[in-house]
């Protein structure tokens, strides 16, 4: 079974970040904030295709759902920062 | 006619194409039920949806279409908007309310 622990590192081995959170613990449905500089100048759907890219073929086949918020480091410097003191 | 270009001519062809699983009135997956959430709560109900699981072509094709590997999409005037994820920080800030009306009218 996929563990939030893998699809985080799969996540990490395809895109440079600066922070990565994964819940799940179903094996299939996932829950992922990011943190990347490459998000930069783009649009919230570029921003998740980067993301699915990363995750190639196991995005297709291994993971059914992964909901996810991306931020750019400027965002999250701002917005990040009173979401994770909201948990 | 193939899987792409039948795609393409859902999303041009229609303003606002939601592809999910199930149907509105019975979405089969809790992402594609919330994504026809968001749609009613924007005020739109004039919208096509196309259920993949009554469509295997569609639903491979759906995925290599715009580089998205996940359902729901909706494409407004034959742009993806985004997946569940996206609709709902989009019709929490406004801008979805905001791109709705304008692709209908």
């Amino acid at each position: 079974m996929l563990s939030a622990e893998a699809v985080k590192s799969y996540i990490m081995q395809g895109l440079p970040c600066d922070y990565v959170a994964v819940r799940g613990e179903d094996g299939q449905h996932f829950e992922a904030v990011i943190v990347s500089p490459q998000f930069s100048g783009k649009n919230m759907v570029q921003q998740h295709q980067l993301v699915y890219q990363a995750l190639g073929e196991r995005m297709r086949e291994e993971i059914h759902a992964l909901s996810m918020r991306t931020f750019t480091p400027e965002d999250w410097a701002k917005t990040g920062n009173e979401m994770t003191q909201e948990r | 006619m193939d899987v792409q270009e039948r795609i393409r001519n859902q999303v041009t062809a229609n303003p606002v194409v939601l592809y999910m699983k199930g149907t509105p009135q019975f979405p089969q997956c809790g992402f594609s039920g919330a994504a026809v959430q968001i749609l009613k709560a924007c005020g739109v109900n004039d919208y096509v949806a196309v259920d993949v699981l009554a469509d295997p072509e569609i639903r491979e094709g759906i995925k290599s279409y715009a580089n998205w590997p996940t359902i729901p999409q909706l494409y407004i005037k034959g742009e993806l908007v985004g997946g569940a994820d996206i609709m709902r920080e989009m019709y929490q800030s406004g801008e979805l309310q905001k791109m709705l009306p304008a692709a209908q009218g």
